[in-house]
């Protein structure tokens, strides 16, 4: 089920929360929405769930408009906000139940998809307590609970993520890939590893415009500078600084050799080299040749938080 | 329209009133006021009538009627689950229909227990019960007049207060109208006079069920709920 964004602009007042955008998302991709605090991710979340209207611009999920079918839309899509509201006088399973009459599940297959979801959430141990009383994790994983309750095949998440402790984030994030082998799913955060880890699809936002979009792999490859090369040997007594750097600077490709530290016969260097060689295997062999002890041999890649800090800084 | 989610929606709001303490709190301090003028007018002054009672509630539902709506739809706007409701596909008339059954359920439920008054009379005497029945039929649908009028006001705000008070002025202004007439232009009187929605309860309590009276509240009922639909949809102007 595809959902296809075109020209989508949003106003408050005089500003541009959201600015002309448009892309497109397939089945069986998990795209993550990326942006700083503002930049108008969950706006753009609210308009595809049909909370709000854009000013401009049309959202289409699986064909149908969401103007003019926004019932049918919502029938199709589960959906966590960002600051997941749930009722707190109601207990765990109570809730699922309304949710689940809400999106029109009839009879046994209530009983079956709350059993199901408490079970994949989690909630088990939890499933008569009143939601007031749960941690934020617990309340995260019953916001999470109902948005899936009917099996959506579109799942979009704001922030899914917050208020978990590291081990159930690794389950969240376990289970949205899981997910998003059939399904449509979006999500947004501004924790960048959470990217890395369950999305195959990255849209960076900044100011309400989309500034990059493709792999995370894709993205770092773009945005990658020069070849940073970080190489630890230990050289014998007889070799000095003055001869190993000459040596490591007249490799192929290194533009510049840089001592990290230095103790004794204890080199750090770090080796400057063109964009897009490699100089790994070439230092490899030289150390050999010389009879340099490689103590270690690291290849920079630039991360997702350079890609984003270069994007969304101006 | 679909009925089962005006259901659901009226079932968690039922459920909600009487898992707090808020319908319990509500009905006994109703029944406290309605039960003490009652009796004190059997005992002391050697009245059995329940006249006293048709007198009172509509001034008791002034209060008590926003004070059961505040929170309906204020409380889901401050908590955010509102944008959750709305996400669902539920209609904004379904939800606004689900909460009106809800209160006015609870009203019901408020005003049950006082015929107990009309059992205990019907023991000492032969009262009329007639004008009792329709009297009884007036203050439901005076209720429900108000309930629409306080979810409407409840549909304007995040903020409970504000919403009670919105509510009280809306449905006071309503109740003092046929009680100003003589401050009003006399070309004016009979119109403002059929405004009022005590000259409309009277009526009725008198034993009359007269179609003036049920289009004037079954036109207020809608029309407030639509404006109460209305508002909840602003959010997509």
């Amino acid at each position: 089920m595809s959902i296809a964004v075109r020209g989508l602009t949003k106003l408050y007042g005089e500003t541009k929360a959201v600015d002309d955008i448009s892309f497109d998302v397939k089945t069986g991709e998990i795209l993550g929405f990326l942006g700083p605090n503002g930049a108008g991710k969950t706006t753009t979340m609210k308009i595809i769930t049909c909370y709000m209207p854009p000013n401009s611009g049309t959202v289409e999920v699986d064909g149908l408009n969401i103007a003019e079918h926004s019932l049918e839309v919502r029938k199709k899509i589960g959906y966590l906000p960002e600051t997941n509201p749930l009722y707190y006088d109601m207990n765990v399973l109570d809730y699922l139940e309304y949710s689940a009459r809400l999106h029109a599940l009839k009879g046994g297959a209530i009983q079956h998809r709350m059993k199901e979801m408490a079970h994949v959430c989690g909630l088990e141990e939890v499933r008569h307590k009143d939601i007031g009383e749960l941690s934020k994790g617990y309340r995260q994983r019953v916001g999470l609970a109902q948005a899936m309750i009917h099996d959506p095949d579109v799942l979009i998440m704001d922030e899914p993520t917050s208020g978990l402790d590291p081990n159930q984030i690794v389950e969240i994030r376990n289970l949205i890939k899981q997910l998003g082998r059939a399904k449509t799913v979006v999500l947004s955060t501004h924790i960048l590893s959470e990217v890395q880890a369950t999305c195959n699809r990255v849209l960076i936002i900044n100011e309400g415009r989309i500034v990059a979009d493709g792999t995370p792999e894709q993205l770092r490859a773009q945005f990658q500078g020069a070849e940073a090369i970080t190489l630890e040997l230990r050289a014998p007594a007889a070799h000095p600084l003055e001869q190993v750097a000459p040596k490591l600077r007249s490799l192929p490709g290194v533009t510049n050799v840089e001592l990290l530290s230095h103790a004794d016969s204890l080199f750090r260097f770090l080796l400057h080299a063109e964009k897009g060689s490699d100089v790994r295997e070439a230092a490899f062999r030289l150390a050999v040749a010389e009879g340099w002890i490689l103590l270690e041999l690291y290849r920079k890649v630039t991360s997702l938080e350079e890609v984003f800090h270069k994007l969304t800084t101006s | 329209m679909d009925f089962s989610n005006i259901f659901t929606i009226y079932r968690r709001e039922i459920r909600s009133y009487f898992n707090s303490p808020v319908a319990y709190v509500v009905i006994v301090v109703f029944l406290a006021i309605i039960g003490w003028f009652f009796t004190s007018n059997l005992f002391l002054m050697n009245v059995a009538s329940l006249r006293i009672v048709f007198e009172l509630v509509p001034i008791v539902f002034l209060f008590f009627v926003p004070a059961i709506t505040m929170r309906l739809l204020a409380e889901e706007k401050k908590a955010g689950t509102l944008e959750l409701l709305t996400t669902k596909p539920v209609r904004d008339v379904e939800i606004v229909l689900g909460k009106f059954l809800a209160a006015w359920t609870l009203l019901a439920a408020a005003l049950a227990p006082t015929l107990i008054y009309l059992i205990s009379m019907m023991l000492l005497g032969k009262p009329d019960v007639g004008p009792v029945i329709t009297g009884y039929l007036g203050l439901i649908l005076m209720g429900a007049v108000y309930i629409g009028i306080g979810l409407f006001a409840s549909s304007l705000t995040e903020n409970q207060i504000i919403a009670f008070i919105v509510a009280f002025l809306i449905v006071l202004a309503l109740f003092m109208m046929d009680k100003v007439l003589m401050f009003v232009p006399a070309a004016l009187t009979s119109t403002v006079e059929f405004l009022g929605i005590d000259y409309h309860f009277s009526n009725i309590a008198r034993g009359v069920i007269d179609s003036r009276d049920i289009i004037y509240f079954a036109s207020l009922i809608g029309f407030s709920l639509m404006l109460a639909t209305l508002s909840l949809e602003r959010r997509k102007w």
